[in-house]
């Protein structure tokens, strides 16, 4: 019976797309991609660079054994690794990848002091007072006073906004850019249901709350539905 | 089993050890048994506002490294029938000569035989506000209508609403100007109710004949007849569940009053 490839190299446009088993052992897996890519190295000695791109299927691998694979490839003279593609992750990842993208709701004051950090958006029932911080990996959706400091987008999400119901903060930061409050705010100015986003000029905008449903309309999670 | 009360605020210089002197001399009024505590080691002067400065013999550091029983320790006030009595600080020694265990352990002793405990806190977050705040079970903060009184009240309720053993805490402003609350020059009574969202104790007009009691060794709650007086005596009457309206800061200004009753009114 012929054995059964572990190994299989497709050519498309962009490069080699490399598919490993993922039923096997990762030793065997290992050889035999070390022998495969030595075998058709040699139809073509020369050339330009190509790029690869391995599909490990359901095969979870560590960082190393990544990095083995990846230095296994590049070894082959012309090729480069371009991505390795896996459907499977761990349970720490997909928990971060959740934690990114939740909405965490807290009901309480942010005081002087203090400094709530949440990694996806932030719903706060309550305020936030001078002195006090709250930082987002996401959004920031107050819907009490935001006098404090806001850092939405804090890894680096320049498309995250901060709305609240009263936006007198003392100082706003979305993703690396920062917008400091008035020096004096005369108390007949409302400052009632506004939001702060970053504008092509990479600059912190602040404009009335329903700006956003035209500017981020990817803010609407509700899929389906009428 | 008495109740410990700290009066804390965190900046210095609001009246803290003034509110402790007063509302302990009122509750003492009410018929109380009170005991006063004052836990600002180093620089103690609750003793001076009470007048008792001359009979301290041994002080608060002496009772918990044992050199002496507590009761020696405790400074009778002889306006009071055996009611009111005064815990003075150590002067020699700083804060860190008392832990937080230790203060516990004291005030626990002090709660088997006082109805009150009012400890005074000395400003700061740091070793002495911990040792004031481990044995108490409520808090009272005192601020003053400026900004920075308000934004370090708001740094120490944050910290005093960690504690799980302390109920939440509430507020006394202090040393309020009327006219230029009015006028705008100074923060507005509403504004820093909203702004620190907690419950309202009570409010304190400025008056100097706090001052003039202070440096007489004679609380202005003695004093039957003086605005100042009145406040405190509600607020220990506030204290011991009684529900009185706050004190209008004007006759004339019937609006606020009735906006303040209002607020008091909500929780």
């Amino acid at each position: 019976m012929k054995k059964r490839q572990n190994v299989t190299i497709k050519g498309t446009k962009d490069g080699l797309v490399l598919h490993l088993d993922d039923a096997c052992s990762y030793q065997e897996l290992k050889r035999e991609l070390d022998d495969k890519l030595s075998q058709t190295l040699r139809a073509q000695e020369e050339g330009r660079i190509i790029a690869v791109k391995v599909e490990i299927g359901n095969r979870y691998l560590t960082e190393d054994q990544r990095e083995e694979l990846k230095t296994l490839i590049r070894q082959k003279k012309n090729l480069v690794v371009d991505d390795i593609e896996s459907n499977v992750i761990t349970k720490e990842e997909a928990k971060a990848l959740r934690a990114e993208t939740e909405v965490v709701t807290v009901s309480r004051i942010i005081r002087s002091g203090q400094v709530l950090k949440v990694p996806g958006d932030l719903l706060l029932i309550g305020d936030v007072n001078p002195g006090g911080e709250v930082i987002a990996g996401g959004n920031i959706f107050i819907m009490g006073t935001l006098r404090g400091l806001a850092h939405a987008g804090c890894y680096g999400n320049h498309d995250a906004v901060i709305a609240a119901s009263q936006l007198r903060a003392s100082q706003l930061r979305i993703s690396d850019c920062l917008n400091r409050g008035p020096d004096h705010i005369t108390s007949n100015e409302k400052h009632e249901m506004e939001c702060a986003y970053i504008n092509e000029n990479h600059q912190i905008i602040i404009d009335r709350l329903q700006a956003l449903i035209h500017l981020r309309p990817n803010l609407t999670r509700l899929e389906g539905g009428h | 089993m008495g109740e410990a009360i700290v009066i804390t605020s965190g900046k210095g210089g609001v009246g803290k050890t003034t509110t402790s002197a007063n509302i302990g001399t009122a509750l003492a009024l009410q018929g109380k048994k009170v005991c006063l505590v004052d836990t600002d080691i180093g620089l103690r002067n609750l003793d001076v506002v009470m007048g008792l400065e001359n009979r301290i013999i041994y002080d608060l550091v002496d009772v918990v490294e044992k050199r002496c029983k507590i009761h020696q320790a405790l400074v009778k006030d002889k306006r009071f029938d055996g009611l009111l009595y005064l815990l003075p600080a150590a002067q020699t020694v700083d804060k860190s000569a008392v832990t937080a265990e230790q203060m516990q352990e004291l005030i626990e002793e002090l709660k088997q035989d006082y109805e009150f405990i009012i400890i005074d806190c000395p400003a700061g977050i740091e070793q002495g506000f911990k040792n004031a705040i481990a044995g108490a079970d409520q808090a009272i903060v005192v601020v003053t209508p400026e900004v920075s009184a308000v934004r370090d009240a708001d740094r120490i309720i944050g910290l005093l609403e960690k504690e799980k053993h302390m109920e939440p805490p509430r507020l006394i402003v202090n040393r309020i100007r009327n006219h230029m609350m009015k006028s705008g020059d100074m923060l507005d009574l509403d504004e820093i109710t909203q702004h620190l969202s907690i419950e309202l104790v009570g409010i304190v007009a400025d008056d100097e004949e706090v001052i003039k009691a202070s440096n007489h060794g004679e609380p202005i709650a003695l004093n039957p007849n003086s605005k100042a007086s009145i406040a405190y005596r509600n607020i220990a009457r506030r204290i011991l569940g009684e529900s009185i309206p706050l004190q209008p800061l004007e006759e004339t200004n019937k609006g606020m009053f009735s906006k303040l009753k209002k607020f008091f009114g909500v929780r």
